[in-house]
């Protein structure tokens, strides 16, 4: 389980969390929207221990990760895997050198059955034969299934995806969301989705947060999102121009 | 009175830009200090990422040599020519001979290491702010730290280390290229007389004047890798952010390697000979 207690970030000036409360139970899929730039992505950074809060304090299966030493976030990261907006594939390696990183990292595996994991998790993601490519061979949205092959290879027990479906056609981003959910069935990861996309947060999501002005201002199942007496909410889910949200 | 306010409020404005100068000087010594720290710790602490190393052995050092024989080469050259002159203007005809250890210990004391400096900072020092700054602005960074390695560890590190020992390897072998070059303008091409040129450098120029080079090499190469690593890991804003940072790093390490050389020079002996 996570839990997120009165986490606040500034980046300079722009106070991006301003008292974040929020708790991710163990096995649901968690949907957290948002507009652009409303710190979804730094929220969930904080998770990995990636950034650092000014204040507050996150639990990781009930330890407190903030203020731990490198050597024992390592231990913390060995639960996560994450995909990142970008897909942020190391530029310098071939694919199957992108999945292994982890895996060498974080297993004891020999070199044979690193490179059954290689190819059983690029054929999750609906990828055969690009084990020798490098990212800049590959499109957008094959980008982001090796991304996604990455964070998974290694059997994390919770996974971060920013953004999964953003950058590749309806149908790769329905499969990917397919995925995450037998992800979830098969494997009972915890799955925290960060997504602008409504029909597939509808779709996958235990429960969705919205974050807004630095806080979560509304959590609940996706019927009760849709049903949110919360103007923002609704301005944001119907993707409405007119409302309480500024648009600029 | 609105004058007085105006000057009032322009030197209060002065100062404030003055106090945030300072502190973000010494913000940025802080940061460059504690990266300096870190990298130190991880270079002697296993696992060591060798392949990193293997490569970045590679990038800093074999692929530097074409850029350092040209450079060394047309360094003698320009160094032979003008003791040449200053030994023909000066002291007279046939003295230009004696030249030779003043070539040999400007060189390997100073022209050289500066040079070799100049250059790495220049093609390795740039290389490494765009690749590390890419990295950051891509996310890739991130991903490191999400996959189990930290990026000091897996970047910095192996690069610090390369550059430490590639910088004297690459000075030592720009030593004989531009002695060499000296060498070939006085003496095959202005015809000076072999045999006091090279008895007179045999016997002035000492191993440790070469010595002196390679130590200053050595640190030229941290400056270069950490100065690079440090605007790397600090570029932000897109390509624009990347370009900032190669720019400043070739600015920041060509002039700290000056200024260091000077500080070098006058703190490490002379002669060990007495």
């Amino acid at each position: 389980m996570i839990k997120i207690v009165n986490l606040y970030k500034s980046f300079g000036q722009n106070k991006v969390l301003q008292g974040v409360d929020l708790t991710i139970e163990r096995g649901e899929t968690l949907v957290i929207i948002g507009q652009s730039g409303s710190g979804k992505s730094v929220l969930v950074k904080h998770l990995i221990g990636i950034i650092k809060p000014d204040r507050g304090k996150i639990f990781v299966d009930g330890v407190e990760i903030v203020n731990l030493k490198e050597d024992e976030l390592h231990k913390i990261r060995r639960k996560f895997g994450m995909l990142f907006q970008g897909a942020a594939l190391f530029d310098s390696m071939i694919v199957a050198q992108n999945v292994i990183f982890g895996l060498e990292r974080y297993t004891d595996y020999q070199p044979g059955k690193i490179q059954e994991v290689v190819e059983e998790s690029l054929a999750k993601v609906g990828l055969k034969g690009v084990e020798n490519l490098m990212p800049h061979e590959l499109s957008g949205g094959m980008k982001k299934r090796v991304g996604l092959a990455r964070a998974i290879a290694y059997w994390p027990e919770i996974i971060l995806y920013d953004e999964p479906s953003t950058g590749i056609d309806p149908i790769r981003a329905d499969a990917i969301i397919n995925l995450i959910d037998r992800m979830k069935k098969e494997l009972k990861v915890t799955s925290v989705i960060i997504t602008h996309d409504m029909t597939s947060s509808y779709k996958v999501a235990d429960r969705i947060a919205m974050l807004y002005g630095g806080k979560i201002i509304e959590i609940g199942t996706p019927e009760e999102i849709k049903r949110s007496e919360n103007q923002v909410v609704q301005q944001f889910i119907h993707g409405q121009a007119e409302g309480p949200i500024e648009n600029w | 009175m609105q004058i007085w306010n105006f000057t009032l409020l322009n030197l209060k404005m002065i100062n404030q830009s003055r106090y945030s100068l300072l502190f973000s000087f010494f913000q940025e010594l802080g940061e460059v200090g504690s990266l300096v720290g870190k990298t130190l710790r991880n270079i002697f602490r296993k696992p060591w990422e060798k392949n990193i190393f293997i490569q970045q052995l590679e990038e800093v050092g074999v692929r530097s040599l074409p850029v350092v024989s040209l450079t060394a080469a047309f360094g003698g050259l320009v160094f032979g020519l003008q003791t040449y002159i200053g030994f023909h203007r000066f002291i007279g005809h046939g003295s230009e001979a004696y030249g030779g250890p003043i070539i040999s210990l400007g060189l390997s004391k100073e022209l050289i290491p500066i040079l070799v400096g100049l250059m790495v900072s220049g093609r390795v020092g740039s290389a490494i702010a765009a690749e590390i700054g890419t990295m950051k602005i891509t996310e890739q960074i991130d991903a490191l730290y999400s996959l189990g390695a930290d990026p000091n560890r897996y970047l910095v590190a192996p690069r610090t280390l390369a550059c430490f020992i590639m910088l004297p390897c690459l000075t030592l072998y720009g030593d004989i290229i531009g002695i060499a070059a000296g060498y070939f303008y006085n003496v095959v091409l202005m015809g000076v007389n072999h045999f006091i040129y090279f008895e007179n450098t045999l016997l002035y120029l000492e191993i440790w004047d070469v010595i002196t080079g390679l130590i200053k090499a050595a640190f030229f190469g941290i400056i270069i890798a950490i100065v690079g690593c440090w605007q790397g890991l600090k570029a932000e804003g897109g390509a624009e952010g990347v370009g900032k940072a190669t720019t400043r790093t070739v600015v920041i390490a060509s002039i700290s390697i000056i200024i260091l050389n000077f500080l070098l020079s006058k703190a490490l002996p002379g002669t060990l000979s007495g």
